[in-house]
């Protein structure tokens, strides 16, 4: 019978999707970007909504629910899956919506009458069966599939807009944003960039190296060197893992040295950052800092007896707050990090934001 | 009328003329000085250069002049614009320096036109009274010239002390490097040649490969330089001997070891010589790795205490003196220092700190192992950077004293800072202007540390002050080997064939500076001061000396 195959094949999927998720975030750095992630990501969904056994949208969104604390669980650190999750429940939400007739739009006013009166009113309503609303969602799904695959074109089309000829231009790391921004800008401008290496991993080093493959003056400098340097960088140009809810970073390492260093010299600091990358989680005092890998990168093992003595970290990420940045830059255009919030809003529904 | 004239011309060409032989006796004077090997004194070299200023102004107005002179020959009117101005000029006459000599007439007869015989004449005379103003300003001269000088030395103290810049900074001044070059085949030592591509902002600077030691230039044996500098050059370019405390310290063992073997030549004074000698010796060691602020103080201190033996001194008790100066030195100003300002640190120092520390400073390490030793409980933070890794030498030498030690990199320090109470930081050099010269790295962590407003010590010896001023880290630096930066992860190096990319460029910074508003203290071996406070300190130092 296809049904059961079809589940089993499911479930299987699923099941390498997971794996997949809890190798790739351990070791030296991501073994794969987050757009892919995010696509994947998607593209599960998509399969799970096509071939789940669901009746009404309450059941799908509670299948997805489920999965999705299964993924975000396997790998905490990598928010995408769980971006990409809060945006398919909302495509429900909508598509559920459009179906029934009422426009969404009002609905999402929450006018105080609307606050004070009805309270679990909007839940009861996912109980309706709709006939077509497996073909709409699944359309809606491909839309988000499409817009995610043209984010980092969208990005590196404002490229323009921000760097004028002759700058120094100053990144940390290595970020497949970044570096499509900075190849298009090159096209038709000549300025400089400083890398900053981002010890352990250095993966500033490969980031250099595909810079001066497309003809663009590039330097390689060590972590330790970014504040000495700084008097001279006329514009920072970040990525980011992650944007939190109130317009903060969850960057790699060494970006809130950076962060700060630009703030002293009065240097503008431009996130690039794709809107899958936008979660709504505040940052906290415990889970801030919450992934560490091996310190054998930092102090390797051939350093003997003193190993036993001594306490060793090695801290993936960073925290900037959100004072420290000037500009996000996004698939939808340049944002203030004050208006983030604002655009959560429009991506995510406030009952998504806890899974 | 015309005799008139012809007077004030006459006046006006001897005025030229003494104004040209003037010049003439001044050189006559410098090379009387070179010849008997007396070197020129300070204000005797500022006056000459003032002249050889004068004489360069004088000939470009002369040109101008001259231009002017035959343009208004032509229209047939001379000196009557020039004649109010030979009155000025024969006041000043007497005294050789500052006035200019503009003289109005060129004497330069090939650009003017064909004279009449009454000028002619007038010339002639002109130059023989010219000659015997020559011969009686000879005499006259060490008058007016004793005179001049003690008046400079009055002022000497607010006089702006004209510096020549250092030669390693102007890499990319193509004059320098050939003055340099002359220099150094006429010490016989080998020039070091620049290794790779230079980051266009740091092109006034040199930078050397550790691979193309300057030792493998030199020849066997080599003649010019003591093995002892040699082996001691040899450890600075391979970074074996590291550290400004360690640096000074070898080169004063060394300087020693030099002292000890000389033997002063016949008709030749022991005051004298041996600073010629050292002279090779230190521009050896510059080329081997780039002379630090300590470093500079110690040669100067040296140099001083050489040139001050008397001449009638026999040539052992002079090498013993010596060699008691400099051991003098040592314990002065490097260890009872040292002690000195651990003393105080350790009043900083509470029981339940956590201190931060950053790379590997021979200070910063007594001052924690004395604090042990008095038994205070505290846990300390080192933090280090690639490519130098100096951390980990700090954190060996602590953990065997058994003080427990976290160890994390540079980019880590905004996440450690929240659990630190004290950073502690070591320095290369204290500038005039307070601002503090250290490894590359120390002022980001003060900034960091700021901005989780964590207090900033800086720990520093006074024979570490130096009177240079500068802003930012760039002016002044040391570029070390580009190929430090290269590492292998994960089996891929990814900057492996960096050369042979054009638009890529390593860049490995040796020191930075600090602005003083983020340390908020200096602990010296004077006491405790603010970061404002280091030229006072400077000052205090000079007089005494």
């Amino acid at each position: 019978m296809p049904g059961p195959d079809k589940e089993t094949d499911l479930t299987e999927r699923v099941e390498a999707f997971l794996s997949d998720l809890k190798r790739g975030g351990s070791g030296a750095g991501p073994l794969r970007g987050s757009a892919e992630t995010a696509r994947e990501t998607t593209a599960l969904l998509r399969k799970i909504t096509a071939q789940a056994r669901w009746s009404s949208a309450g059941d799908l969104m509670e299948i997805i629910r489920k999965e999705g604390r299964r993924m975000t669980a396997a790998q905490p650190s990598e928010t995408t899956v769980g971006n990409m999750i809060r945006r398919v429940l909302k495509i429900i939400r909508e598509e559920y919506a459009r179906s029934r007739g009422s426009s969404e739009e009002a609905d999402q006013q929450e006018s105080l009458h609307k606050l004070l009166t009805s309270g679990g009113l909007s839940e009861e309503n996912f109980r309706q069966h709709f006939a077509p609303l497996k073909a709409n969602v699944i359309e809606a799904i491909n839309e988000l599939l499409t817009e995610l695959e043209g984010t980092t074109d969208n990005i590196s089309m404002q490229a323009l807009e921000h760097i004028h000829s002759n700058e120094v231009i100053m990144t940390i790391g290595r970020s497949r944003t970044v570096e499509a921004f900075l190849r298009d800008a090159a096209r038709k401008r000549k300025f400089h960039v400083i890398v900053a290496e981002c010890a352990p991993f250095c993966q500033g080093h490969e980031m250099a190296t595909n810079l001066s493959k497309a003809g663009i003056e590039t330097t390689v400098i060590a972590d330790a060197a970014i504040f000495a340097v700084m008097s001279r960088v006329n514009k920072v140009i970040i990525g980011t893992q992650t944007v939190l809810a109130n317009g903060g970073l969850r960057a790699v390492n060494g970006t809130h040295t950076l962060a700060l260093a630009a703030k002293h010299h009065s240097t503008p600091l431009i996130v690039c950052a794709p809107m899958f990358k936008l979660s709504p989680q505040f940052p906290n005092e415990e889970d801030t800092f919450h992934k560490f890998v091996s310190p054998h990168e930092v102090l390797p093992f051939t350093e003997g007896e003193i190993l036993s003595k001594v306490n060793v970290h090695c801290p993936v990420f960073d925290y900037v707050p959100p004072e420290l940045i000037t500009l996000f830059i996004s698939n939808i255009g340049g944002h203030a990090p004050s208006y983030i919030y604002r655009l959560m809003s429009e991506l995510y529904h406030p009952e998504d934001h806890e899974l | 009328m015309l005799l008139q004239q012809q007077r004030k011309r006459s006046r006006i060409v001897k005025m030229a003329d003494s104004g040209v032989t003037d010049g003439n006796e001044k050189k006559g004077d410098i090379e009387r000085a070179k010849n008997e090997g007396k070197e020129l004194t300070k204000e005797e070299k500022q006056r000459l250069r003032k002249e050889k200023k004068q004489q360069k102004k004088s000939k470009e107005k002369k040109d101008d002049k001259a231009i002017q002179e035959s343009g208004k020959e032509t229209k047939g009117d001379s000196s009557a614009v020039s004649a109010p101005q030979p009155s000025t000029q024969s006041t000043a006459q007497k005294v050789p320096a500052p006035v200019s000599v503009p003289a109005p007439e060129a004497p330069t007869p090939a650009e003017k036109p064909p004279k009449s015989k009454a000028e002619l004449k007038a010339e002639r005379r002109a130059r023989q009274e010219a000659e015997r103003a020559s011969k009686q300003s000879k005499k006259g001269d060490p008058g007016p010239q004793g005179a001049v000088s003690k008046s400079k030395a009055a002022t000497n103290e607010l006089q702006p002390v004209v510096k020549r810049l250092p030669e390693h900074i102007q890499v990319d001044n193509p004059d320098v490097l050939k003055k340099l070059a002359k220099k150094l085949e006429r010490q016989q030592i080998p020039l070091r040649l620049d290794y790779g591509y230079k980051v266009s902002l740091f092109s006034h600077l040199h930078q050397y490969s550790r691979k193309a030691p300057l030792t493998q230039q030199l020849s066997i044996p080599s003649t010019v330089i003591h093995p002892a500098i040699v082996r001691l050059g040899l450890q600075y370019s391979q970074g074996i001997v590291a550290g400004s405390n360690a640096r000074s310290i070898a080169l004063l063992h060394a300087f020693k070891q030099v002292i000890r073997d000389y033997t002063t030549p016949p008709n030749e004074e022991l005051s004298r010589d041996l600073v010629n000698r050292l002279k090779p010796y230190i521009s050896f060691l510059n080329q081997c790795r780039p002379l630090s602020a300590s470093m500079g103080n110690a040669i100067k201190y040296v140099k001083k205490e050489i040139s001050n033996i008397p001449s009638q001194c026999k040539e052992e008790e002079a090498k013993r003196k010596l060699l008691f100066c400099i051991e003098w030195y040592i314990k002065e100003k490097i260890i009872l220092a040292a002690k000195a300002i651990a003393e105080s640190s350790i009043e900083k120092i509470s029981d339940g700190d956590v201190i931060l520390i950053y790379g590997c400073s021979s200070l910063v390490n007594h001052i924690l192992c004395e604090a042990l030793e008095k038994n205070r409980k505290f846990r300390v933070i080192v933090v280090d950077s690639r490519p130098r890794l100096e951390g980990r030498e700090a954190l060996r030498r602590l953990v065997q004293r058994g003080i427990s030690c976290t160890y994390v990199l540079i980019s880590a320090v905004s996440y450690i800072l929240p659990e630190v109470s004290k950073v502690f930081l070591g320095a290369h050099a204290l500038l005039a202007n307070g601002y503090v010269m250290s490894r590359v790295g120390t002022s980001q962590i003060a900034l960091v540390a700021k901005a989780f407003n964590v207090p900033v010590l800086v720990c520093c010896e006074t024979y570490k002050f130096c009177e240079r001023v500068q802003t930012d880290s760039f002016v002044s630096n040391e570029l070390d080997d580009p190929d430090d930066l290269i590492v292998t992860r994960n089996g891929q190096t990814h900057l492996e064939h960096w050369q042979q990319e054009p638009p890529l460029g390593l860049l490995n910074l040796v020191y930075d500076v600090t602005p003083p508003d983020f340390v908020d203290l200096v602990i010296t071996e004077l006491g405790m001061i603010p970061c404002t406070s280091v030229p006072v300190v400077l000052r205090v130092k000079n007089v005494d000396q």
